[in-house]
């Protein structure tokens, strides 16, 4: 099935430049539409901005960082989904599938536990995403199969069970006044804390794994086909499939080290992608990129902007994410018939 | 010993009727259930760490255990022989660790949980009451609950005029704030900011246990929305604008100041976020019990430093004289103050 791409990457773009405008001028700070404008103006051109320093505070240290960390964050989920869809042949795979927002989970809970402060807590996140898809994959590749796929994903989804159960642990033994409640918080997933400083931490390994992907577009084409089969068309799959996994690891566990977990986003997205765009990765992985960037931004304004307490990222994912889902699946049951 | 069969009966009965014997009278506990007097108290198993303050400050040595083993610098503010006693779980709250063999080996007279008189913890003191056959109280541990709760627990324990001197203490303390501060309208009170969590953006909407304290002598800025913790965002905040932040995390109070998205809050602006002593248990939110009294007069001479002109440390060292048993050195008492580990 092919569909033209332009036309379905200018709609994920269009959602993109949409939501953006929508989450600058949108929030609990009342910001209007000419006050943003200076701001940004007096800034790209170094005047002095006439609106008050409050504004311009909101619009550059918070609302501005939170909004190019919804993007960022989309964006890596979607990407690290795609990619992991084509890889595990599978259209119910998620980026968390081989263990890393449960690594993350982990990570984070015991920096809560220890009373870590905030890059102790991210850092602990980041590197508990990526050790847990490293034990799965080294556990994986030990165990001699002869389809090393669903070794694979059967690794990553006990590893995760594993890794929930330590999460259960920490959050058993942790103090119920304080720490509990972080932890709960953390699991749920936001955006309200981002600011400047959490940008640059995001953005390194987001931009490198995507990169990857993006350069290794054509080759998870063939890595869809069955092993056998892309290794007769002279693809080194093993080496390969390392580096694809790595790479979308790397984007979801610097994603869920700053905004913690957010499910659905990974799974949904890059099935509107293909419904752009079709199956293609070279086509698939923008689109699903701009898309998920679009979509976590529209889904992070209503979170901060619909009441004055946050509504958990994690709880409208999937408020948002189910109802598609099982549309999707009604429209899969046709397919299959 | 020879025992035959009309000695062994006489023992069994015994043992069977006295207890039902002595428990003949009862207290009405926070949550209105009778709860039989036991016939002696020796030994009381505190279900959750608000019950271990509780009855420690009124009857330390009954004390079997904490629910949490207390920490080297906690220990520094209690009696050291009964600081140190051993851990023993809770059965309350959320998530029980204690395990009820594990109660009933400690052979408890007396099972004591103060907090919430909701549904949920009534029913949770009747189970246990049924299955564990010792008497369990329930009391209240917020403010207007804190005096009714000593003085039943003096009667629970036979000490009932230690009881009633601690309900007096208690009400003298909450009423010496609320009278000062009552001729000030509610608009007219700092609207205040309560941070928790190392970004500072968990905070405790109105109602909440957590803010008990603070909604008590200020505007609570998240009180317009009722509920437990909930987490806000830091544009919420810069609209709240609040006057005074209080906050129980020593990392956000230090990164605070030179926050650049906190700089235009008045409070920051003004240097007036103020982090909350901990030792040994905290002063304005955790655990809900007698040890945020003094967290009321802490925050009471912070909001309004004219209507409260006493010496904050011999405030403190009162408190802890009497309700910790131990007197602080002035060293120990500036500690306390600077709220850090």
């Amino acid at each position: 099935m092919t569909r033209p791409f332009l036309p379905g990457l200018g709609v994920a773009l269009g959602v993109l430049v949409l939501g953006l405008i929508v989450a600058f001028t949108v929030g609990r700070y009342p910001v209007t539409l000419a006050e943003l404008v200076d701001v940004i103006w007096s800034r790209a051109t170094g005047g002095q901005p006439t609106a008050p320093a409050a504004v311009e505070n909101v619009v550059l240290l918070v609302r501005g960082p939170r909004v190019v960390a919804a993007v960022l964050v989309g964006a890596a989920l979607a990407v690290a989904g795609t990619a992991f869809q084509g890889l595990f042949r599978n259209p119910l795979v998620s980026p968390d599938i081989l263990g890393a927002s449960s690594g993350a989970a982990l990570g984070a809970v015991l920096g809560i536990f220890f009373s870590l402060g905030v890059v102790g807590i991210e850092g602990l996140a980041f590197l508990g995403g990526l050790v847990a898809v490293a034990a799965v994959y080294v556990i994986g590749s030990f165990l001699q199969s002869r389809d090393p796929i669903l070794v694979l994903v059967l690794t990553g989804v006990v590893i995760g069970a594993l890794l929930g159960a330590g999460v259960g642990l920490v959050k058993y033994l942790a103090d119920p006044y304080n720490q509990l409640p972080a932890m709960t918080f953390w699991l749920l997933g936001s955006l309200a804390a981002i600011t400047v400083a959490d940008l640059l931490p995001l953005l390194g390994p987001v931009a490198l794994g995507t990169a990857v992907l993006l350069a290794l577009r054509w080759r998870i084409n063939v890595m869809s086909l069955p092993d056998d089969e892309a290794r007769a068309l002279g693809l080194a799959t093993g080496p390969l499939r390392i580096a694809i996994v790595a790479a979308a690891t790397l984007v979801t566990s610097a994603s869920v080290a700053t905004s913690g977990i957010i499910g659905w986003v990974g799974l949904v997205v890059p099935h509107l992608a293909r419904a752009l765009v079709g199956p293609d990765f070279p086509k698939l992985i923008p689109t699903a990129a701009l898309l998920g960037g679009g979509y976590l931004l529209f889904i992070d304004t209503i979170a901060r902007a619909a009441a004055p307490v946050e509504i958990p990222l994690g709880i409208l994912t999937a408020v948002i994410g189910t109802p598609f889902f099982i549309w999707l699946l009604a429209g899969m049951q046709k397919n299959w018939s | 010993m020879r025992i035959d069969r009309r000695t062994l009966i006489a023992g069994l009965s015994a043992a069977l009727l006295a207890p039902r014997r002595a428990r003949a009278a009862t207290v009405t506990d926070g949550a209105g259930r009778a709860v039989p007097v036991p016939a002696r108290t020796e030994r009381v198993f505190p279900a959750g760490p608000p019950a271990a303050i509780f009855l420690y400050t009124l009857a330390p040595e009954l004390l079997l255990g904490w629910p949490r083993a207390n920490r080297a610098d906690e220990r520094e503010f209690l009696l050291p022989d009964i600081g140190s006693r051993p851990e023993v779980g809770r059965i309350t709250g959320r998530g029980n660790t204690a395990n009820l063999e594990v109660v009933l080996a400690l052979k408890p007279d007396l099972i004591l949980d103060v907090g919430s008189t909701s549904a949920t913890y009534v029913s949770l003191a009747d189970r246990v009451q049924q299955q564990t056959g010792i008497p369990y109280a329930l009391l209240d541990g917020r403010f207007d609950g804190i005096a009714a709760a000593y003085r039943t627990l003096g009667a629970l324990i036979g000490r009932p005029a230690q009881g009633e001197e601690f309900a007096q203490a208690t009400e003298k303390m909450v009423s010496t704030v609320t009278q000062r501060i009552g001729g000030i309208s509610r608009e007219q009170r700092p609207r205040v900011y309560y941070a928790r969590g190392p970004r500072g953006l968990e905070t405790g909407l109105g109602g909440s246990i957590n803010v008990e304290t603070i909604e008590l002598l200020a505007q609570n800025v998240a009180g317009g929305t009722r509920g437990g913790l909930a987490t806000v965002s830091i544009e919420q905040v810069l609209l709240w604008n609040p006057d005074v932040i209080i906050t129980i995390d020593q990392d956000f109070a230090a990164n605070v100041r030179n926050d650049p998205a906190w700089a235009p809050v008045k409070a920051v602006r003004d240097g007036r976020v103020h982090l909350s002593p901990k030792l040994p248990f905290g002063w304005v939110d955790f655990p809900p019990c007698v040890n945020r009294l003094i967290g009321l007069s802490w925050l009471a001479k912070l909001l309004y430093p004219a209507l409260f002109p006493e010496d904050l440390r011999a405030l403190t060292r009162d408190f802890y004289a009497r309700f910790y048993h131990v007197t602080p050195s002035d060293a120990q008492i500036d500690r306390v103050l600077a709220g850090r580990d």
